[in-house]
């Protein structure tokens, strides 16, 4: 083990230029898939016709594929059908496609989980039903809804390693070039990787229990 | 319309890596249960540095990608002279990954049982073993059976990991079909359909069981 030939100026500052990529790509990613994931847990829930059934398929399908597969896909098989992606667009949007389908049944979830006789006191007393749904409903399932999104928000940053697959230059591709130089340079090399992922996401953990004593 | 021929001219090629995907999900779902179940009791045991050795793992491993921890069977253990195939290395990645949320899953299902069961059990003279096994776990196994199913899920879409690494499971040969007849689009089609159908009828299964231990109460 070479600690210091691991971790000389140079490989430490290619590393942490790929973990730069990774943060870059799982904040993008993030922002997307929870807006995504708001529209279609949202429309899903409003159960509006046609558009409710026809995303709830898509979402089955989504969530019950490898996010490998869905990563290979936006790269490798889109071309294929005349869409061309760069590397870290084509991340994205699998990564976005993936995780909004999982926030989306996050979202529905929690705001199934009001009270129906919420609902029914807020018609009653003469809001409408997009009313009753921004003022009642959403309010009251947002905040149970915390927890489980930052769980999700930090797979999601674990998922962006995936990409290395079809080469985005993030934390686990530049790591990969570091060892390639040296079989004593893996190990060291693994420990920082691995200091560096568990620092952001035990961190968004703790946010995450906070929060979950907070709310719930 | 997809391309059926790909299908069909592949078809043992496919059949060969489901086989794979099927035989390393169910070896790693054994061993994280295994470990899963180990750190759990390690969790909420009376003895201090077990379980600070359990949160050590839970937090550690629950915090790093799959990616990683097979990369340190894949490219670490070779840098200390011992090396395993790809799908070693993904089957064993996998097991000591899904074994940190398994064992959150167990552990969470055990305190959620109110102590007062286990102490009422204990005072009406069943050792704490029989308190544990006729009283505490299975009021838990209702709590844990959700989120395990889940995790179960999880592991059967994490295996494709192996085909990063050369692992001969369904994404490996899948990729190897498409690199071959330059027909990606169709297909990575029919790999997506060979993952669906171990996928989705698994959870529809788990949202029935769901279901029906919600309605149990």
């Amino acid at each position: 083990m070479d600690f210091a030939g691991a971790l000389s100026p140079d490989n430490l500052r290619f590393i942490l230029e790929g973990f730069y990529v990774t943060l870059k790509v799982a904040f993008i990613s993030i922002v997307l898939s929870f807006v995504l994931g708001c529209l279609v847990g949202t429309i899903r829930y409003a159960k509006i016709p046609i558009l409710a059934p026809v995303l709830g398929v898509i979402v089955e399908i989504l969530r019950n594929l490898p996010l490998l597969l869905i990563i290979f896909f936006t790269r490798f098989a889109l071309p294929d059908i005349g869409i061309k992606l760069d590397v870290v667009t084509s991340a994205i949007v699998a990564l976005t496609l993936f995780e909004g389908a999982i926030i989306s049944e996050i979202v529905r979830s929690g705001l199934n989980s009001v009270n129906k006789g919420q609902i029914e006191a807020s018609r009653s007393s003469g809001l409408g039903y997009t009313q009753t749904l921004w003022h009642i409903v959403m309010p009251q399932g947002l905040r149970r809804m915390v927890p489980p999104l930052v769980s999700q928000f930090i797979a999601l940053l674990k998922d962006t390693s995936l990409a290395v697959v079809i080469s985005l230059p993030e934390l686990m591709n530049h790591s990969k070039i570091v060892i390639a130089q040296s079989y004593d340079f893996v190990i060291p090399v693994l420990m920082v990787v691995a200091l560096l992922y568990f620092s952001v996401n035990y961190a968004l953990s703790l946010i995450a229990r906070r929060l979950e004593a907070k709310f719930v | 319309m997809p391309d059926f021929s790909i299908l069909t001219e592949n078809f043992d090629i496919y059949l060969h890596g489901f086989r794979n995907t099927i035989l390393a999900s169910v070896i790693a779902l054994l061993g994280s249960f295994a470990i899963g179940t180990v750190i759990a009791v390690f969790r909420i045991t009376p003895i201090r540095p077990l379980r600070w050795a359990g949160a050590m793992y839970v937090e550690f491993i629950r915090n790093i990608p799959l990616l990683l921890v097979v990369f340190v069977f894949f490219y670490g253990l070779p840098s200390l002279g011992i090396t395993l195939s790809g799908f070693v290395c993904g089957t064993l990645g996998l097991m000591i990954y899904t074994a940190s949320f398994i064992a959150e899953a167990i552990r969470a299902g055990i305190m959620s049982v109110p102590k007062g069961q286990l102490e009422a059990a204990q005072a009406s003279g069943l050792t704490y073993v029989q308190a544990m096994r006729y009283v505490v776990l299975p009021q838990a196994i209702k709590i844990v059976i959700p989120p395990l199913s889940n995790q179960s899920l999880n592991l059967i879409k994490n295996s494709s990991i192996l085909g990063v690494f050369a692992g001969l499971d369904l994404m490996y040969f899948g990729d190897q079909i498409a690199s071959r007849t330059y027909v990606t689009f169709d297909t990575y089609i029919f790999v997506a359909l060979f993952y669906l159908v171990l996928t989705l009828p698994l959870s529809y299964m788990a949202r029935q069981l769901e279901r029906k231990l919600a309605k149990s109460g």
